[in-house]
């Protein structure tokens, strides 16, 4: 990572125009959007004012839903990952999503982190002790090894939801992503999960360009550095967390701060 | 003031019409609830004393299960062997399995997984329609169409055998198949398909990796359904087996199933002699196994709905 830190662009996320459609109804305009490299950045605004269809555009897992449209550019990394010629698998490898809920896959602990690293490792086995290092230092970068290292082979929907949003966390680290996108990552789980997971958050910054979505302004405030403002499919207001929380530039964003609405 | 607006305590226990409409169809829903509990031990009563008295009198249990001489007609010495028969069953259903199988799993994950909108809906309502031709057409279609084709392709004396009823059996148990086995798939929850695509996963590698080891109960399900399916068809397989008492050694060797010989036989037997007897004694154990491998088929699929 470090050998080339001097080429890579300054911005990890940055979006030229991006207008979005579902069918007919249009859910972003115009977003132009630049996240820095490296630090923690959270989307706040009111439900449906397009944060995570936002973030769900950064890795294009929207794609999914088929009546998706798309204009404009986001480019990753420097390079427009709505391009024609982009590999989905490449993409997707370089940008990891924390969903709301957590969604550990119905196998083991530790088939669940490796199983981003196997679908992206070449063909061929892993040998055993590359696997336990794998596994072991996942779960070391989201402090989930202590509670979890006698359980690695227990079905991972098994886990408490706190233990589970970290394991969704952890798998996400071997392939080495950029960009963590994370969708409201504590929504589902109770103040000490969500605590937990805010120090987690906290940890990797630096390590990793992390881009949250939050319903929860507290949140934001505490556990972002730079923060965004959304209201009706449009950015409002970007800039420095602390800043934005004591003198926000724009009246819609004291007012949502304020929760006069929202 | 708003305390005369209660009404008094006896207007509480009135039984009034509505309270009668309750009742009665309270009784008709429990009644219409516990009918097939009443039916399948009704049946099982009645199939139960018709071949049990061939169970205490003439039955061996080392001819019965052992020996492959079905003659419940000879004068001097009928035996009454089903082993041909459960081997001719077993060989149809087996090979049945083996075409319905890939059929029924790959339309399942097809619809399931692919197709959307009107080309699913689409493709729904054709499978329950082909599970619903009946047996007898199928049967047909093995007589007349697969028999011909089965001689000139292969080049063997007879069409009807293993090979025609098995492949008819197959088509026959693959619409069913397909449903449960979609029904499965379907129960999956998009969560997981969406975990392994934002991990970058393709469609193929979700499928494989994520979406049949989470359906594979329902999956075993769908196919011990069919096996289940298989052991019980009586037209389609009395129609294209050939209907011989046969140990098939090759696809090609015309076999005999044990619903076909009941079929076959029950309307030429005297009521109550030992070949009337034993056909029912056929009926018991066929009655068992279909009832084990049902049974087993939900558990199993109920296994999935809970875990």
């Amino acid at each position: 990572m470090s050998a080339n830190e001097s080429n890579q662009p300054q911005f990890a996320i940055d979006t030229d125009k991006l207008n979005l459609w579902y069918g007919t109804f249009q859910a972003l305009f115009d977003v132009d959007l630049q996240v820095k490299r490296g630090i923690i950045t959270s989307m706040i605004g009111p439900s449906g004012c397009g944060k995570s269809t936002f973030l769900r555009t950064v890795n294009r897992i929207n794609e999914r839903l088929g009546y998706v449209r798309t204009t404009g550019e986001v480019k990753v990394m420097g390079e427009n990952i709505l391009g024609p010629s982009v590999e989905l698998v490449q993409v997707r490898k370089q940008i990891g999503m924390v969903f709301q809920r957590p969604n550990p896959l119905p196998i083991s602990v530790r088939e669940n982190v490796l199983f981003g690293y196997r679908l992206h490792a070449d063909a061929g086995r892993i040998p055993r002790q590359e696997q336990e290092d794998i596994v072991e230092s996942a779960l070391r970068q989201v402090l989930l090894w202590d509670k979890v290292k006698d359980r690695l082979d227990a079905k991972a929907t098994t886990l408490s939801l706190e233990e589970q949003q970290k394991l969704c966390i952890a798998r996400l680290l071997p392939v080495k992503p950029s960009v963590l996108l994370m969708d409201e990552p504590c929504s589902a789980l109770d103040p000490k999960g969500t605590e937990a997971v805010e120090e987690l958050i906290w940890e990797l910054r630096g390590s990793y360009t992390i881009l949250i979505v939050t319903h929860n302004m507290a949140q934001a405030r505490r556990a972002s550095e730079e923060c965004i403002f959304m209201l009706m499919g449009k950015v409002v207001e970007h800039g420095d967390t602390g800043d934005m929380f004591v003198t926000p530039k724009n009246k819609e964003t004291a007012d949502y701060i304020e929760g006069r609405y929202g | 003031m708003t305390k005369e607006k209660v009404p008094a305590r006896q207007d509480f226990d009135q039984l009034n019409r509505d309270w009668f409409i309750d009742k009665a169809v309270q009784v008709l829903v429990f009644l219409g609830g516990i009918s097939a509990i009443v039916f399948i031990i009704g049946i099982f009563v009645f199939i139960s004393r018709e071949g049990l008295g061939f169970i205490f009198e003439d039955f061996s249990f080392t001819e019965f299960f052992g020996s492959p001489n079905w003659r419940p007609t000879s004068e001097s010495n009928p035996t009454y062997g089903i082993l041909a028969l459960v081997a001719g069953t077993a060989s149809v259903t087996g090979l049945a399995m083996l075409v319905a199988i890939p059929f029924s799993l790959g339309a399942a994950i097809y619809i399931a997984e692919f197709a959307s909108g009107k080309k699913r809906e689409f493709l729904k309502v054709t499978v329950e329609l082909l599970a619903a031709i009946p047996s007898v057409v199928w049967g047909f279609i093995g007589l007349a169409i697969m028999n011909p084709i089965i001689i000139q392709t292969f080049n063997v004396p007879v069409g009807l055998n293993v090979l025609n009823a098995g492949v008819i059996l197959g088509l026959m148990a693959a619409p069913i198949m397909t449903s449960i086995a979609e029904d499965a798939l379907k129960a999956v929850p998009d969560r997981y398909r969406e975990a392994a695509e934002a991990m970058g996963a393709t469609r193929w590698q979700v499928i494989y990796k994520v979406v049949l080891p989470a359906a594979k109960n329902g999956l075993l399900g769908a196919v011990l359904l069919g096996v289940g399916r298989g052991f019980g068809e009586t037209m389609a397989v009395l129609m294209a087996t050939g209907h011989s008492i046969n140990i098939p050694t090759s696809v090609f060797d015309s076999v005999r199933a044990l619903t076909a010989t009941i079929a076959a036989e029950l309307g030429e037997t005297a009521v109550g002699s030992p070949h009337y007897e034993a056909l029912f004694t056929i009926g018991i154990f066929l009655f068992v196994i279909t009832f084990i491998i049902n049974l087993s088929a939900d558990l199993i699929v109920r296994g999935v709905r809970k875990g």
